[in-house]
């Protein structure tokens, strides 16, 4: 087989020509990239480091670890607060993002994935309210189990089985949300960041 | 045991009630920081963006 068909070779060379290394880690942005309202999706992204980083060292001791220790307490207050800062961040970067009306120029699927990300988050913030395993997530759980049941995802998504909602919270979900951000990240990086609504010149 | 708390947590929070609008004073207090951080980040200047206009 020629090497040129290869299936390597080909994905090598429409991966690198899609999104060659200066446009995955560039050196230099555009001038307009210098504003506070550009800092939030960085920022979202920081925080989501911690998020995961924290989750992983709460996984090694157990659901309930941060009742009996005060090292797991801490940790699960940097999980927490850190929880805090990236949906303060992302929602601040989503009406930046907003305001620039960020899916011109081709990037409506950028768009959709981060809106996709974000729903993502919210309901796997909902399910770490349930894997507490205190008083708040019994009766968060006694709370959501109607509205799911209405809905009539409670057949295979049950609030009330502390270690399905733990599952979801700590693997499929995070799993999720990640790859969508990898993509989402991926996006910016071949279409570039959004130019202001001023320069874009009229078709 | 909860210890190192900023805020007295061991009460019922403090809530703002108008008509069907019922949000706790914490949330509030979240989405004003918000909008004042998002109006902070679009009005005031970014470091260095004066000296690489001028390069």
């Amino acid at each position: 087989m020629n090497v040129e068909q290869q299936w390597t070779t080909r994905l090598r060379k429409r991966a690198v020509a899609t999104l060659p290394p200066q446009k995955l880690l560039p050196d230099t942005q555009p001038a307009y990239v210098s504003s506070w309202v550009y800092v939030f999706g960085v920022a979202t992204l920081a925080s989501l480091i911690i998020v995961i980083g924290t989750g992983c060292i709460l996984a090694i001791g157990g659901p309930s670890w941060w009742h009996n220790s005060s090292i797991g307490n801490f940790c699960n207050s940097l999980h927490m607060w850190s929880v805090e800062i990236f949906f303060f961040a992302m929602v601040v970067h989503l009406w930046g993002k907003f305001a620039m009306a960020a899916w011109r120029g081709g990037r409506a699927m950028t768009w959709m994935t981060g809106v996709v990300t974000f729903l993502v988050s919210i309901v796997t913030a909902f399910t770490g309210y349930l894997s507490q395993s205190n008083f708040d997530s019994q009766w968060i759980s006694t709370q959501a189990k109607d509205g799911i049941n209405a809905t009539g995802a409670g057949g295979f998504f049950n609030v009330l089985n502390m270690g399905q909602m733990l599952m979801w919270h700590i693997v499929l979900l995070p799993l999720v949300a990640v790859l969508l951000t990898v993509v989402h990240v991926v996006l910016v990086r071949i279409k570039g960041v959004v130019p202001p609504i001023e320069t874009e010149v009229a078709p | 045991m909860l210890v190192g708390a900023l805020f007295p947590l061991n009460h019922l929070g403090h809530y703002l009630h108008w008509h069907f609008i019922n949000v706790s004073v914490a949330n509030t207090t979240v989405m004003i920081l918000m909008i004042a951080v998002f109006v902070a980040a679009v009005a005031l200047p970014f470091p260095g963006r004066r000296e690489r206009k001028g390069k």
